[in-house]
């Protein structure tokens, strides 16, 4: 069994480095279903088992691969997470959901994959950043198509599309955005996870939104013309 | 306050997190350069596109589970 990684002990209803959402608490506290199946887990009822990860897996698995973009590091990942749970099942506390607990814990799960595997060097980001003229101008003349995108989000297409351009920005700008702005972590829990400064989060966070805008302009400036 | 550096502020702008005067600067800009608030409009809808889009349970993200991934966790378990 692989040791569990210091500061990632799962259990705790929330993480080291992972507060739970602002304003959530509340609301995403466990409900009486989650209670009955967390009674059977600790009782070892493997059909309880077998509920919990049929009922997990697909979103896990989404969730691993916005991260790890790999479809093997990502079901790694989902299985390291399942593994951790089931041992810190006796330490789950209820604060929220069940549901929220695993993600929080295959989100960990996929910052030490990150973290320790041998990486490729990153594209650079340069390419998908504005540029401006020498006087500090824009080079580019921009289309504003935020309110056609806003509609356009209805169709399936349109979201897949928004997430194959967040799976194309370098890695560490991705996990950034990620942990920032879908997961809602604050910038100094997110330094702390990935182990840089929170100003170095904000600029990272920055250059994704920067680039995620550069990867849909022309799909969406294409849907705003009359 | 040119392009550029209005483009640099844009995240503490949104956060409210410049300096007064700072802002009154960003402000003044946005409204004497279109491009920049185009600019905006579009940064600021990227977000929201990324976090409506992922939120989404339709989003077409969760698919099917592949069986031997349930089959490798339960045995995993067991062992």
């Amino acid at each position: 069994m692989r040791p569990q990684p210091e500061g990632s002990a799962p259990g705790r209803d929330t993480l080291p480095g992972m507060g739970p959402r602002s304003g959530r608490r509340g609301s995403d506290a466990a409900s009486d279903e989650d209670a009955a199946l967390l009674a059977e887990l600790r009782a070892g009822d493997e059909r309880a088992f077998e509920m919990l990860v049929r009922t997990h897996s697909a979103h896990l698995l989404a969730v691993a691969r916005r991260f790890v973009r790999n479809d093997e590091d990502a079901r790694d990942a989902v299985q390291d997470a399942f593994l951790s749970a089931f041992r810190a099942l006796d330490r789950f506390e209820g604060g929220c959901r069940l549901s929220t607990w695993l993600h929080r814990i295959v989100v960990n799960a996929c910052l030490m994959r990150l973290r320790t595997r041998r990486r490729k060097p990153e594209q650079p980001i340069d390419d998908l950043l504005p540029t401006y003229k020498p006087d500090g101008h824009h080079t580019a003349v921009f289309v504003d198509w935020s309110p056609s995108a806003h509609d356009a989000l209805e169709r399936t297409e349109t979201r897949a599309l928004v997430s194959a351009c967040i799976q194309q920005l370098p890695e560490s700008y991705r996990t950034a955005l990620l942990l920032r702005d879908i997961e809602g972590l604050e910038l100094d829990e997110i330094g702390r996870l990935l182990d840089v400064t929170p100003n170095a989060v904000k600029i990272r966070v920055h250059r994704a939104r920067q680039a995620l805008r550069t990867l849909l302009d022309p799909h969406f400036r294409q849907e705003s013309r009359p | 306050m040119t392009c550029r550096e209005l483009a640099d502020f844009i995240m503490s702008y949104l956060t409210g997190d410049l300096a007064p005067e700072v802002r009154a600067e960003f402000e003044r800009h946005l409204t004497l350069c279109g491009n920049c608030r185009s600019y905006l409009a579009t940064y600021q809808a990227a977000v929201e596109l990324s976090r409506r889009a992922l939120a989404d349970p339709a989003a077409g993200e969760d698919g099917e589970v592949p069986e031997e991934l349930v089959k490798a966790i339960l045995d995993a378990r067991r062992r």
